[in-house]
């Protein structure tokens, strides 16, 4: 029977959710909405009794002190409403509120539910308001419901039946295919054949590597000869294709990073042949510091795990990773968010024998909040994919109980075709487990692949390319994936324990290519891996044999456990609630031979699998842009533009987004994101205690500066690396044992008809790649762990646009009139740290009146890229140059400076320059500053606006005590510093010029005020 | 002299997160033996609630609170029974009680405790739900610290000789509401009201944002039942276990307790009642 369950809060309570929607829904939709109320519902597909019914709903499902409940007979007619809207899940898609009331039905039952039983969960709004249907359906489709993997209903007043309420049919996955494995004779395909296969399997194979698998497929006598024995013939089947395809994939095989490259620069003259940027440029550096470093050396496992690993001290080490979740993030903001999350966890998890997660960052890249220009098609309003970003993240952090401690958001419009997601997770590990180091793992022959955690369904098959009018009713949705934070948290705390007790020798995740990727990846590790698909676990019926392997259901690991533990491994399993299931064994025989009902339907050599796909060839060329710098008028007022650059989106207050993340679970924080009197100032970075009963800390910053991209990437690149070890050391940490991690979010770098300058945007890859092997050997910072995403664009073709008339006002028109949209080439380089002793870590609020303040380096007329620019509207030329042999000199003397607590308070110049620099630690503290520009070392044109907004790179303010003023002049000696004025009482910034002049006169706690007002949510 | 330990449980598992700094700074506070016990080795009846004499119900997000926090975590605690027995874990927390041990429920521990109904507790009655907690005012999950008013009157062990305590709290459903107003009236006069936000300049009990982060009735954050053994709070003394944990240390000298505090205390009445 299907029975209908309502639950709300009692009338006479707040509405929480509620009214924070009817608030969305004026301020966003404009929309003249008086109230909002939420009902849930729960749809009982079951052979239950009435009395078991009621049981439930008044169980489990209703708090009788703060809520109502009815059976079958609708609520909503109690609370009045002008417009109900109901929303639920499209068939297929993860619905974690029903899955728990399912279990809890079962714990009600003491039994569990049949296949065809099950529970369903939706959520209706009830609004008031003078609205019309169409109003109502923009509140639907715009705020309330995602319709990739939703489904609503609006009904309004009149039309609703207060009796039977709405009736709507459980989402329940019904499509029933035939099981079958298709064969390609591709020897028999001509070359445009061989491109349409690859296009309409969504392959995104290009024609060099479909002809390098029909060349593979037809002339490899040993090869073919094998295939017979198993019953296979020269035909590819679409299981071997579609692992193929997944293996060779861009996002997998990193084959831009890897291409041999011709790049010419153009002022040079020069022309040079790069084979891989990845080798010349990353993992070269990364050696070369290694062997400089020697037996100081703390680098343990980089590029070839999941995550990279350091050494923390004697017993621990630490794993990290940074992922991108972009595409995802812009069909589903909240969906991708917080699969970006829960996915990039398993990535440290997967490292080695397996981490235990003790933090996260995030970054974001969204286009302004409050854009008002008309929309593209297809494309989300920026403030929604923020919101639902936001929520995302916050769902996918806190409830694994990983305290988020860094991160930032940068806006500029280009993110509006494609919002830039970055999810990083550090995690520990003991030095040593069951007496191997840990950062070690290995499946040998023999041992048994066991899938662990969620079930798999068609989540993500093929990503996002899928788009909504592919969709039918009880059709699963394949396009976006929902993450569930604690059926992972679940399977995570069984495999620490499965660790613990040495049941496993390899760990890896499922995510990017599901099974073909983890399996395929393990099987390096033994030489080999047979996998029977039948044997794993179905969220629903009428998988294909190639939808299994390749799917991206989520909380999903893959283990290697050796025969004689797989008993206590299973039983240990059942016992903690996690699903985990035996799919086959490592073998040695070369092969990833795949099994469907007895039957081979796939084997492919692991040689041709991992190693097969041929090079790309690409070119670059490198013509500077021309750029000028702008005639701004000096302005009268310092002040008035310092106000305006703090209430700048990329400079003002993040506090509404860092709140509502859980930034102290695991209780090792030291710096928090949020510090000072009022706890509401901008930390550099964050210190953490991962042990709790050691002093010993972690530093985590990072750098990112897309704004730089516009002039040159490979100062681009030089910044971001330099603001992000500029931050770490800012709190303390020690430059000699940090280590770095790349992840690159490109625009498509290959000149084609839609990227007509496509060797311009592959000159700025090398540039920066470049940039990125100077910077990190400069520094001694290696990375240890990075990735890329490559296509970060949008195109709307059909649009038929003149080249001079956009409307939209981003982007730039093709000649065939489609409209394109590629986000600035934007790097983010994060950094893991160790701090010998927490209770040295520094904070940048400015702690008393009558201290000294100090800039620490050279500020130049370098306002290219800078805000002040962007704030008059330009971009101008002469960006920030970093000159990294006196930075790392300063950088080490700051160090030395903070464990010998000569200083009280150190803050990173970065945008906005040094007068933000000194506002924020101003405001911060609530302690004056009074500062004379006229000490400040400086190079180029005189002027106040320049001296204090440009954003030369590795300059720090502090302040310092007076008693150790000796001390630390004597430390500084010799280097770029100067003492440019004091702390007061008096809650005012005074910046005074050569004359004597005020520039800048403020009071701070309304510079705070302009700093806190925009994102003030 | 090992049968003179002090026992103490810690609860993990289903989304409970809090679970190792609970355990440590039971260990700071000086328990002999802390387990941290998943709920499933409660169910297979390899560990038993009652043999210890502390329980810590720690936070997190028990079944994902996606029922509404901790209504599913509180389902489990009432159905699920230990294998092969007709117990219940609900009946083994009423056994630990009746034994005379300690409960404290931090956060999610706490919603857990009301849903349950081992909150309030009048006459004894641990599964009566008169009390629940509910979404924030704000709508929003919140990460901040906030001021604390001890109530000295109340029964409750856990809190004696504090006055005021600077915790942290990390919740979104955390506003403390009652049934009806006997309910409220009678956890005054029994001093049940353990601890309350307040106002950083009065000095006095606040519904006002943000220093009542979530909209309190009275500013409750924390209760005990009449026997002051059981005790709930939404505030997080586990993640005060360190001076550096405080937001502030690197610039004020800090004079407001560890949250250790709270574990001493417990232990100390341990020693003294139960050894």
């Amino acid at each position: 029977m299907l029975a209908r369950i309502e639950v709300a809060l009692k009338p006479e309570l707040k509405d929480a959710l509620g009214e924070k929607l009817a608030r969305r829904m004026r301020e966003d939709l404009s929309l003249s909405v008086e109230a909002c109320r939420t009902v849930r519902i729960y749809l009982v597909e079951a052979n239950i009794s009435r009395e078991d019914l009621l049981a439930f709903a008044s169980g489990p499902l209703c708090d009788p002190v703060t809520e109502i409940y009815s059976v079958e007979k609708p609520l909503a007619p109690r609370f009045g409403f002008d417009w109900l809207i109901q929303v639920g899940f499209r068939p297929g898609v993860t619905d974690n509120e029903g899955k728990v009331a399912k279990e809890a039905l079962e714990l009600l039952l003491g039994r569990s539910l049949a296949t065809d039983e099950n529970v369903y969960s939706l959520t209706q709004y009830l609004i008031k308001g003078n609205l019309t249907q169409e109003d109502a359906e923009r509140i639907a489709r715009e705020l309330l419901a995602n319709v990739l993997i939703e489904r609503f209903w609006v009904v309004s007043e009149k039309d609703f039946n207060p009796e039977k309420g709405l009736i709507i049919t459980p989402p329940k996955v019904t499509e029933t295919h035939e099981i079958k494995v298709e064969f390609f004779d591709l020897s028999r395909l001509s070359d445009d054949e061989l491109l349409k296969l690859s296009k309409e399997r969504l392959l995104a194979l290009n024609l060099r590597e479909m002809k390098t698998i029909k060349e593979f497929f037809t002339s490899n006598k040993d090869f073919l000869s094998l295939r017979q024995k198993y019953g296979l013939d020269h035909r590819i089947t679409d299981v071997e294709l579609e692992s193929l395809a997944q293996t060779w994939s861009e996002h997998c095989k990193h084959k831009i990073f890897n291409a041999r490259i011709t790049y010419t620069d153009k002022v040079s003259g020069k022309t040079e042949v790069i084979d891989s940027l990845f080798k010349t440029y990353i993992r070269r550096s990364t050696e070369e510091i290694r062997k400089a470093k020697g037996e100081r050396d703390f680098c343990l496992s980089v590029f070839v795990d999941n995550a990279g690993v350091i050494k923390l001290n004697d017993k621990w080490n630490v794993a990290m990773k940074v992922e991108t979740h972009n595409s995802p993030s812009a069909l589903d903001p909240y969906g991708g968010a917080l699969t970006g999350i829960v996915g990039v966890n398993r990535d440290p998890f997967g490292t080695g024998k397996g981490a235990l997660l003790v933090f996260n960052t995030d970054v974001f890249c969204f286009a302004p909040p409050d854009w008002d220009r008309p929309l593209p098609p297809r494309l989300l309003h920026p403030k929604r994919i923020f919101e639902g970003v936001r929520e995302g993240v916050e769902h996918g952090g806190n409830k694994s109980g990983i305290p988020t401690v860094n991160g930032s958001i940068v806006f500029d419009p280009r993110y509006l075709g494609k919002p830039l997601v970055y999810c990083g997770t550090g995690g520990i590990m003991p030095a040593e487990v069951c007496g191997e180091p840990s950062w070690k793992k290995g499946a040998r022959p023999g041992d048994l692949v066991v899938m662990v955690g969620g079930r798999i369904g068609k989540d993500g098959i093929h990503g996002a390319t899928f788009s909504s009018e592919e969709l039918h009713e009880g059709s699963p949705a394949t396009a976006v994936q929902i993450g569930d934070p604690i059926t992972q948290k679940k399977m995570f705390d069984f495999l620490l324990k499965a660790r613990d007790e040495c049941l496993y020798t390899s760990i890896t995740d499922n995510g990017a290519g599901g099974l073909s990727s983890s399996v395929g990846e393990m099987a390096r590790e033994s030489g080999g891996a047979e996998l029977d698909l039948e044997k794993a676990p179905l969220k629903y019926h009428g998988l294909q044999p190639w939808e299994i392997l390749v799917s991206e259901s989520q909380e999903r690991m893959t283990v290697a456990v050796p025969p004689e533990h797989i008993d206590r491994f299973l039983e240990l399993a059942q016992k903690m609630d996690v699903e985990a299931t035996v799919l086959g064994k490592f073998t040695d025989s070369g092969f990833f031979h795949i099994l469907y009902q007895g039957k081979t339907v796939g084997l492919l050599p692991l040689e041709f699998l991992h190693e097969g796909v041929p090079q790309l060839e690409l070119e670059a060329v490198w013509v500077p842009p021309r750029l000028e710098e702008p005639v701004l008028a000096e302005p009268e007022d310092c002040g008035g533009i310092l106000k305006e650059l703090l209430s700048s989106y990329n400079i003002c207050s993040k506090e509404y987004v860092v709140r509502q993340y859980d930034h102290e679970v695991q209780g090792g924080s030291v710096i928090k994101p949020l510090t000072g009197v009022k706890d509401d100032g901008p930390s550099d970075a964050a210190v953490l205690r991962p042990e709790l009963k050691e002093n010993d800390g972690l530093v985590v910053a990072h750098g990112i500066c897309p704004k730089y991209s516009d002039i040159d990437t490979y100062w681009m690149v030089a910044n971001a690396i330099d603001e992000a070890i500029r931050n770490a050391v800012c709190v303390g940490a020690d430059i000699e044992h940090m280590a770095g991690l790349d992840n690159f979010c490109w625009c498509d770098p290959i000149q084609s008809e839609k990227t007509p300058d496509g060797h311009y945007k592959l000159a700025q890859l090398v540039r920066a790649n470049q940039a990125l092997y100077d910077f990190t050997t400069a520094y001694g910072v290696p990375c240890i762990s990075g990735k890329d995403s490559m296509k970060n664009d949008y195109l709307a073709s059909g649009l038929g646009l003149a080249p001079e008339n956009n409307p939209f006002g981003v982007g730039v028109v093709l000649p065939d009139g489609s409209l394109k949209i590629s986000v600035p080439p934007t790097l983010l380089f994060s950094v893991l740290a160790r701090i010998p002793d927490v209770n040295r870590a520094m904070t940048l609020d400015a702690k008393k009146p009558g201290e000294l303040v100090y800039i620490l380096g050279l500020t130049r007329d370098e306002l290219g890229g800078s805000e002040y620019f962007r704030l008059k509207g330009f971009v101008g030329k002469n960006m920030p140059k970093v000159k990294a042999s006196s930075a790392y000199d300063r950088y080490l003397r700051l160090r030395d400076a903070i464990y010998y607590g000569l200083i009280s308070a150190a803050h990173d110049c970065s945008d906005g320059g040094l007068a933000v620099a000194l506002a924020e630690m101003a405001f911060s503290g609530e302690v004056g500053m009074v500062v004379d520009l006229t000490a400040l070392p400086y190079e180029g044109e005189k002027r106040p606006d320049y001296i204090l907004f440009s954003e030369s790179a590795s300059r720090i303010v502090v302040t310092v005590p007076r008693e150790r003023q000796k001390d630390f002049e004597k430390l500084f000696s010799g280097t770029v510093y100067a003492l440019i004025g004091e702390t007061v009482a008096e809650p005012v910034l005074i910046c005074r010029d050569e004359k004597g002049k005020a520039v800048i006169e403020e009071n701070i706690f309304e510079l705070k005020k302009a700093w806190q007002a925009p994102l003030n949510w | 002299m090992a049968h003179k330990q002090v026992k103490v449980i810690v609860t993990a598992g289903y989304g409970t997160n809090c679970e190792r700094e609970t355990a440590h700074v039971c260990r700071e506070a000086g328990a002999e033996k802390v387990d941290i016990v998943h709920l499933s080795e409660l169910v297979y009846g390899e560990k038993r609630l009652d043999d210890y004499h502390l329980l810590c119900l720690p936070g997190g997000f028990l079944d994902g609170d996606h029922l509404g926090a901790a209504k599913a975590g509180a389902h489990r605690f009432r159905y699920a029974k230990v294998k092969g027995r007709e117990e219940r874990l609900l009946d083994q927390i009423i056994n630990l009680i009746e034994k005379g041990g300690l409960i404290i429920g931090i956060c999610n521990g706490f919603q857990l405790l009301v849903k349950l109904g081992l909150l309030p507790g009048f006459n004894g009655n641990y599964t009566q739900r008169l009390t629940s907690l509910t979404y924030n005012d704000s709508g929003r999950f919140e990460d901040r610290w906030v001021k604390l008013r001890i109530n000295q009157a109340s029964p409750c062990v856990f809190t004696r000789g504090l006055k005021e305590m600077f915790l942290p709290i990390r919740h979104g459903e955390g506003k403390f509401v009652v049934k009806d107003d006997e309910v409220l009236k009678r956890l005054k006069a029994q001093n049940q009201i353990v601890c309350q936000y307040i106002h950083p300049v009065t000095g006095e009990p606040t519904t006002e944002y943000p220093f009542n982060p979530n909209g309190s009735i009275l500013g409750i954050a924390g209760i005990c039942d009449e026997t002051g053994r059981i005790f709930g709070l939404m505030p997080h003394p586990e993640a005060y276990n360190h001076p550096t944990n405080h937001p502030r240390w690197r610039r004020e000298e800090i004079k407001d307790p560890l949250g250790t505090v709270l574990f001493k205390n417990a232990i100390n009445y341990i020693r003294e009642n139960l050894l």
